[in-house]
């Protein structure tokens, strides 16, 4: 299967490292050309955004429910406060319609107000951990669902119709990138490897000198600044936001993306977005219809008549038991705990030659 | 004077019989946590499908109220049995997550699944004549006294099944210790089985008389009620019996008394800012006991 002229082209690959800024700075070129001249319809665009946007949520939620090892349930409730602030700003207090380059500082603003919504679960993790700290989680996110329902200056249930649409591809391209160089940068950084000796045991190293409060409180506050980046670029994608858009239901499709491309993974949160994102919109009927009109009208149009007209119903159901059935034949995801070794520095790639290097020799002498 | 008793009275009345649907449900969330460690996420659907159970039965074979709880709670402990056997028993030694993903995947399938077939809410008929009574001004109806003694007479039957059958010691032995009770001839795939038709034909039962107190069901209606559920077990202590009926009835109360006193839209901010608050003064509950971590 694996034959070795894979693994070759493989490994050929890994050692290119020059090609990561390369592809970051196409995608940028790309970014800016495909709106400019209309290189793929308006549709297709929105998915894409649609994608980065769910790369962004997934990353940092990755961050705390794969690397730091909780089980969060709040992101959804970050992504509405950093969504309701960067609207009410756009809306209400920056001259947006004169001014179009004070749209990023918007989104900003609804990142840090986020990050500092993150405090409030942050400080009750310092005591609870696992299925309680996942209840807190809970209670936060239907706490601030409810308390904009009740808060009539900002809509109350009705939510802000009629938001501007200002997130452009270029503009979402900068945040996915941002938030995937600040998460890696941060995950193999001092800090990065006292969020992984909290997931693997607190104690011990709370014991080794690891200040686990001031770990914690970075990987929350990182977590949902860019949960509110997301969220800001999000409502200026939908152009209408109200409190049922940000329910659980939400916080689950994020879980789902996470645990689908594999925790502790930033590659695998990029595949598992993406992944989920686009299938789902794969299987919207005209869409699929589409897909597989290639097909000869024998077989097509029985297809159509009893599979794909149904789908606009059906496709939730579908989505979820392939959910399950990946979680039961690839309980660790897609990449679980593997990694993009573009992502990992170079220094960490040494090491871990070389100490697989040493483990073996180990193993040869043991053998002897 | 008189008038505050008896509306007080009134608001009781209202809170025991919402506490106890609570409490059914609670007590599945609770069981299958003492046994496995794992919130059953899909539990609140399982409640959700009792409903349309007790709606197919009571309108497409015409059932009266008895043989149609019957059948429910029977068709809701199959659900549970099968989604167990299915979605969790495979799982059970892969990252304890994995499990919660499934669960969540398995809820979102019963809720999208019940949606496909029925895309408008359906109203369930009223299986019971009512009549009420007014004791002194307090009135009660007769599907209340029902709901409530039912259900109440429901959770002393598991408290009995738990603490003085064979079944409920094994129940218990394994949520004691899972490596040695297995080798002592436990049979553990059985018990979790049978814990899971419990649980599931609880929810079941929640769902019939829920059903008939709010008659408009849709497939959406378990996600809230199942959260609050659950709310109620961590309440009184996750993986206590005894507590998630304590907790149950505990919140049925306060979102009574929320609603009585306050806007209704402020129900679930209530719920939720108590249970922040109790969390945080008392992580494990009314009747849990801190868990001692051995370093």
């Amino acid at each position: 299967m694996k034959n070795s002229a894979y693994i070759e082209t493989r490994e050929w690959l890994a050692a290119q490292r020059w090609l990561l800024p390369v592809l970051i700075l196409t995608g940028f070129g790309l970014a800016f050309a495909i709106p400019e001249y209309g290189l793929l319809n308006k549709y297709v665009q929105l998915v894409i955004m649609y994608v980065g946007i769910n790369i962004i949520l997934a990353t940092s939620l990755n961050l705390v429910n794969g690397y730091m090892g909780e089980f969060s349930l709040a992101h959804a409730g970050f992504m509405a406060v950093g969504a309701y602030t960067s609207a009410l700003l756009t809306m209400k207090v920056l001259p947006v319609a004169d001014y179009p380059g004070l749209f990023p500082l918007a989104v900003l603003a609804g990142g840090l107000v986020a990050a500092v919504f993150g405090l409030i679960v942050a400080v009750p993790s310092f005591k609870t951990r696992g299925d309680y700290l996942a209840l807190i989680t809970l209670a936060f996110l239907m706490i601030v669902k409810s308390l904009i329902e009740n808060i009539d200056a900002i809509g109350g249930p009705r939510g802000i119709p009629g938001i501007r649409k200002l997130t452009t591809l270029p503009w979402v391209f900068f945040w996915v990138v941002m938030s995937i160089w600040v998460i890696r940068n941060f995950v193999y950084s001092k800090y990065g490897r006292g969020v992984l000796s909290v997931r693997e045991d607190e104690i011990a190293s709370d014991l080794m000198s690891v200040n686990t409060r001031r770990v914690k409180f970075l990987a929350f506050m990182l977590s949902s600044f860019f949960a509110g980046i997301a969220g800001g670029l999000f409502a200026h994608v939908l152009q209408f936001i109200s409190p049922r858009v940000f329910d659980i239901i939400k916080s689950t499709d994020i879980l789902i993306m996470v645990y689908l491309g594999g925790i502790a993974s930033l590659g695998g949160s990029i595949l598992g977005a993406t992944v989920y994102t686009v299938l789902l919109e794969l299987l919207r009927p005209s869409n699929f219809a589409a897909l597989v009109s290639w097909l000869p009208d024998a077989l097509f149009e029985p297809l159509n008549q009893y599979f794909i007209q149904h789908l606009g119903v059906w496709r939730m159901v579908i989505m979820p038991l392939a959910l399950v059935l990946v979680m039961i034949f690839w309980p660790r995801g897609i990449m679980g705990l593997r990694e993009f070794r573009w992502f990992i520095p170079k220094r960490d790639l040494d090491a871990h030659q070389h100490h697989t290097e040493h483990e073996s020799r180990h193993d040869a002498s043991h053998r002897q | 004077m008189s008038e505050w008793i008896v509306y007080g009275l009134q608001q009781l009345l209202n809170a025991l019989q919402l506490g106890s649907i609570y409490a059914l449900i609670a007590l599945g969330y609770t069981m299958v946590y003492g046994i496995l460690t794992m919130i059953n996420f899909a539990h609140g659907d399982v409640f959700m499908i009792g409903a349309f159970f007790c709606f197919l039965a009571a309108v497409y074979l015409g059932l009266p109220f008895a043989p149609a709880l019957l059948l429910t709670v029977v068709g809701t402990a199959l659900l549970g049995v099968a989604i167990e056997r299915l979605a969790y028993k495979p799982l059970r030694n892969a990252p304890r997550v994995s499990a919660i993903i499934t669960a969540l995947g398995i809820g979102i399938f019963l809720e999208n699944f019940t949606l496909a077939l029925a895309p408008y809410p359906k109203h369930i008929p009223a299986l019971l004549d009512s009549t009420n009574w007014d004791l002194g001004g307090v009135s009660l109806s007769s599907l209340q006294l029902i709901i409530i003694c039912l259900s109440l007479g429901l959770m002393f039957l598991l408290d009995y099944i738990v603490h003085r059958t064979p079944v409920g010691m094994a129940m218990r032995a394994i949520s004691w210790d899972k490596t040695f009770v297995p080798l002592m001839g436990v049979p553990v795939d059985l018990v979790i089985s049978v814990t899971f038709a419990i649980g599931a034909g609880l929810a079941g039962a929640a769902g019939t008389m829920y059903g008939l107190a709010y008659p408009v069901i849709d497939p959406y209606m378990g996600i809230m009620v199942g959260w609050k559920a659950f709310i109620s077990a961590v309440v009184g202590g996750i993986g206590n019996i005894r507590g998630a009926m304590i907790g149950a009835f505990i919140l049925g109360g306060v979102e009574i008394m929320v609603a009585a006193a306050l806007p209704s839209t402020y129900r679930d901010f209530v719920a939720f800012a108590l249970l922040l608050v109790l969390l945080i003064v008392r992580p494990y509950g009314i009747l849990g006991s801190p868990r001692i971590q051995k370093v």
